[in-house]
């Protein structure tokens, strides 16, 4: 018995000295369930134990009052906590696109509600090998099919996101989903058990035999060739979801749940043993009182389960029926199945009968792992700046179009308008024109939101990648007039346990700490998946960065668009000759080379305080900060963008000797193209002066052509309405 | 005047439309659940967007069976002013309250975007404050806003000015490319004969306001309001 105990142990993916470590906290031989328990409770994607002794780099507070905690991560404006997590859904993604995105959707939404905030806003990061792949194609299409499938019905806006093809994601697509909610501060729900005799309710969807084994099975292990996971995808119920929230929320207001969590990975293990040791305390639950789907299940696939659309509260003894009449009420299951005891364990029953006790405390403080690291030796094969002796192509016109109608680069119209990125009518800029604000009704304040992570950055250098990521989301909002408050992360590897994925695992966790901590903002919650290989290698580093800003007037909020003929079009901050890891070298060479561009954390920062500055004085007509397909891109997105797409003539001497590709399509960091009315410019330059950012004043708005020129001779000259049409149409066309 | 903004299950535009009549037109709005039967003397009743019933079966297809909906149909054969939004138009056409039936868009995908419709009859409650052949700037959301009927009910619906809104581009042109879901006629809102049930597909409570790029749809609600009162002090 105790050998085959064992082996039921290694097949759950526990290690053998986990479970030496299982005996020495019992005591005793496991039982079945016990081991099912740990295995869930103890895997990656639950207890993060080769990530989780670096989170204290994190800063924890900053610019505003910050949340962070077990409870809910966000930060605290005029008395309203903005909650907000990223997480990633990438394993369930890719053997089962649809229902994988989509319970990706609910399960972030549910973390947000286990909080005591009402979901307001969702954003997608996907990740995809190359879009001529067939499979590649099969995916997307299932996973915005999903999100919007979910999202949709469930009526919380999918508002932004960012999607990106690379060969690297072929066999391990990526799905990170962020949700964010609000609340006033004092209504947020704790994430714990508390008060003995108070009762434990599981309420939501019955629980059935999907999702077993999601989060170790599935999300902790690479993919291998050929095996068949697909019964360890959940699948999605966003109706019931709807009237979870809806009851969820009502049920908070009565004043009787005391303490609330989302069964989530890990289902009712990890809800019941975390509620219980946050509160320092046990609880004892009968599992023949949790609604099921099928009969006979045994106690370890009901512990396991990861069935959707559950939540588990704890709710003063005395007013049990009070709370199980409102979900009854929105027509869902509410079951008494336990209770809050003292002791600190928690208690399994099944026929009368005790199939685990376990203390709760070692059930949800798993090992920790500090694997050997080293550096990759491709390194430095891949920095070598061979892009300089590349010559460059004679029109840029072609490469423009090239550009403008590739994966990467193109409008991502086709994904977004299958969202509805308008319901609960807090979208005041919408998707498509710069970065998302949402206006907190009744407020004169709003909320700027984005995600940013460029995985071949993070691959040719994962220290100065994870940076960029931070300063470009903070540019975004900064651009739009949101000042940068918060971060919450998904970091994406590979299999930690070998020694050259977890160097840059690592590399990326301290180049996120630091800039984070430079620019004020609190990590105030995140995910780590690791195992994102396939038998191909492993997918590159891709730390996504989700970040949330204030912007203090919404009227101020401005988009990337022009708006007004013949206003001055002028580039904030230094263009240098910087092309490695860009998208023009990838897409026109194949070449993926570094380094990536520099970034200079001081010059972010003036920068982002010189565009709040500029928007909230309300000087600016339009905003963008420059990324991928540097200045040529942004010049086309301010374009093509608005309500009727309108011209630009531009003039680069201004920015220096260089090369002409680097001036078109570099990267570098620390820029942003706004437009301003002739009114304004010369204030807007001696503001510009005071914050020690250059501002190069390149052309003026207007005509139907987008025409670049340098020192007086055309680099590009091109009708706006064909590259709106090429720009608009490329990715539906390349589908 | 009173409006009523109906919650059935998987509502989720109910908020929204709750907040653009209450808040924005500043007009007395209660919310009905679908469990009920009284209407709570509302004077209009709105049956927002959503997905009723998870939309699992055909879109509004459990949804006419709520207990509201009987008090809705006797308030609507009475005269009552009743408009479905959305997911609300597809609850009428499975009621029987509005003729006609909405396929999956055309493009076989969710579309949400504004879209620009024409007013094809402002003599009705819902239009009374439009010009004729006026352009509208509202947003749709949805899955299946693709109309259909026969051709002689198409015909009769015209002939009747039953037909609304009908998409159409910035101009005012009703054309191929300016129809989003592939609906007969362009047809995006539609009344019954009597002219009291209006359905649309487009979201008036969300281009209520100038922050959110529009208030056109206000303007929807304001000319149920003046209808309404009109009709008052007429019979006063």
């Amino acid at each position: 018995m105790p050998e085959n105990n064992r082996k039921i142990a290694l097949e759950l993916g526990l290690q053998e000295e986990e479970y030496q470590k299982i005996l020495t906290i019992l005591g005793r031989t496991p039982t079945p369930t016990e081991i099912a328990m740990f295995s869930v409770e103890w895997s990656e994607h639950c207890g993060y134990p080769h990530s989780r002794k670096w989170f204290e780099l994190f800063p924890r507070e900053g610019n505003f009052a910050a949340l962070v905690g077990e409870d809910a991560g966000g930060i605290v404006y005029q008395g309203t906590a903005i909650v907000f997590k990223m997480e990633s859904h990438n394993h369930p993604s890719q053997v089962e696109p649809r229902q994988g995105a989509a319970t990706g959707i609910g399960g972030i939404i549910r973390d947000i509600l286990g909080s005591g905030a009402r979901p307001i806003a969702c954003l997608d990061s996907l990740h995809f090998g190359s879009l001529d792949d067939r499979r590649s194609r099969y995916l997307l299409k299932g996973v915005v099919d999903g999100i919007a499938f979910y999202g949709n019905c469930v009526g919380v806006p999918t508002v932004a996101g960012e999607l990106c093809f690379h060969p690297s994601f072929q066999g391990n697509c990526l799905v990170n989903v962020m949700c964010l909610g609000v609340a006033p501060r004092e209504a947020l729900a704790p994430a714990r058990a508390q008060g003995e005799g108070n009762l434990i309710l599981y309420v939501g969807n019955k629980t059935g035999r999907d999702g077993i084994g999601g989060c170790s099975v599935l999300a902790s292990q690479e993919f291998g060739e050929g095996e068949e996971k697909r019964p360890s995808v959940q699948i999605g119920d966003p109706f019931t979801e709807k009237c979870l929230i809806e009851a969820t929320l009502e049920a908070l207001e009565s004043g009787y749940v005391l303490g609330i969590k989302d069964m989530g990975a890990a289902g009712l293990t990890c809800s019941s043993s975390e509620m219980a040791a946050s509160g320092e305390c046990g609880v004892e639950i009968d599992l023949n009182r949790v609604p099921v789907r099928e009969e006979n299940m045994e106690a370890w696939e009901i512990m396991m389960s990861e069935s959707q659309e559950r939540m588990l509260l704890c709710v003063d003894k005395e007013h049990e029926q009070q709370v199980i009449d409102i979900f009854h009420k929105w027509g869902l299951e509410a079951a008494t199945i336990g209770r809050v005891i003292t002791q600190d364990k928690v208690v399994i029953k099944q026929r009368g009968e005790v199939v685990a006790q376990i203390p709760a405390q070692a059930l949800t403080q798993p090992p920790v792992y500090d694997p050997p690291q080293i550096k990759p030796a491709y390194l430095d094969e891949v920095n070598d700046a061979r892009w300089r002796k590349i010559f460059p192509p004679s029109d840029w016109g072609e490469v423009l179009t090239k550009m403008v109608s590739s994966p990467n680069l193109s409008s991502r119209r086709w994904v977004y308008e299958q969202y509805d990125h308008m319901v609960q009518t807090n979208t005041v800029v919408l998707p498509g024109s710069g970065t998302v604000i949402l206006r907190i009704k009744d407020e004169k304040w709003g909320i700027g939101v984005t995600s940013d992570c460029n995985p071949v950055y993070c691959y040719l250098d994962p220290y100065r990648g994870t940076q960029i990521a931070v300063a470009e989301a903070a540019r975004n909002l900064a651009s739009v007039g949101a000042r940068p408050a918060g971060i919450t992360d998904c970091l994406n590897f590979g299999n930690p346990q070998k020694p050259d994925r977890y160097w840059q695992f690592v590399q990326a966790i301290k180049g996120l700490a630091e800039a984070a901590r430079f620019f004020g903002l609190p990590v105030v919650s995140g995910n780590v998946s690791f195992y994102n290989e396939s038998p191909q290698g492993a997918v590159h580093p891709t730390p996504t960065i989700g970040m949330v800003g204030i912007i203090e007037d919404v009227n101020r909020a401005i988009s990337s668009s022009f708006t007004q003929e013949g206003s001055w079009v002028i580039l904030l901050g230094d263009t240098k000759e910087e092309l490695g890891g860009s998208e023009y070298l990838q897409l026109m060479f194949g070449l993926e080379v570094g380094p990536p561009p520099e970034v200079n954390l001081e010059t972010e920062r003036k920068l982002q305080n010189l565009l709040l500055d500029l928007v909230s004085r309300g000087l600016l007509l339009s905003s963008l900060d420059l990324s991928e397909g540097g200045l040529a891109l942004a010049l086309v997105e301010g374009c093509v963008t608005g309500e009727q797409a309108m011209g630009v003539k531009v003039e680069l001497e201004s920015l220096g000797s260089m090369r002409e590709d680097a001036l078109l399509f570099g990267e570098s960091c620390g820029r942003a193209l706004v437009s301003v009315s002739p009114a304004c410019l010369a204030q807007v330059q001696s503001i510009c002066e005071k914050y020690e950012i250059p501002a190069r004043v390149l052309g003026k708005t207007g005509g139907d052509k987008l025409v670049v020129e340098k020192s007086s001779r055309v680099l590009i000259s091109t009708k706006v309405d064909k590259i709106a049409r090429l720009w608009t149409d490329a990715l539906s066309s390349l589908l | 005047m009173k409006f009523g903004v109906v919650v059935f299950p998987g509502s989720n535009c109910d908020h929204d439309c709750y907040y653009a009549l209450s808040q924005v037109v500043g007009v007395e709005t209660t919310l009905l659940w679908h469990q009920e039967r009284d209407l709570k003397n509302c004077d209009a009743v709105v049956l927002p967007g959503g997905f009723s019933y998870g939309d699992y079966l055909r879109t509004g297809a459990i949804a006419r069976f709520s207990p509201i909906m009987d008090s809705i149909r006797q308030f609507a054969q009475a005269g009552g002013l009743v408009l479905g939004i959305c997911n609300g138009f597809q609850i009428l056409l499975e009621s029987g309250l509005l003729p006609g039936a909405l396929l999956p868009n055309r493009s076989g995908h969710f579309i949400c975007r504004f879209v620009y419709l024409r007013v094809e009859n402002n003599r009705t409650p819902f239009t009374s404050l439009f010009q004729l052949g006026e352009v509208l700037k509202i947003p749709i959301a949805h899955n299946q806003g693709n109309f259909f009927a026969s051709s002689t009910d198409i015909r009769s619906f015209l002939d009747n000015r039953q037909v609304v809104f009908r998409y159409c581009d910035s101009r005012g042109e009703v054309t191929e490319v300016s129809n989003p879901n592939g609906s007969l006629e362009s047809i995006a809102g539609l009344t019954n004969c009597e002219g009291n049930v209006m359905g649309m597909m487009p979201h008036p409570e969300r281009s209520a306001e100038e922050i959110l790029g529009s208030t056109d749809g206000k303007k929807v609600f304001q000319s149920i309001v003046k209808w309404w009162e009109e009709k008052e002090i007429a019979r006063k």
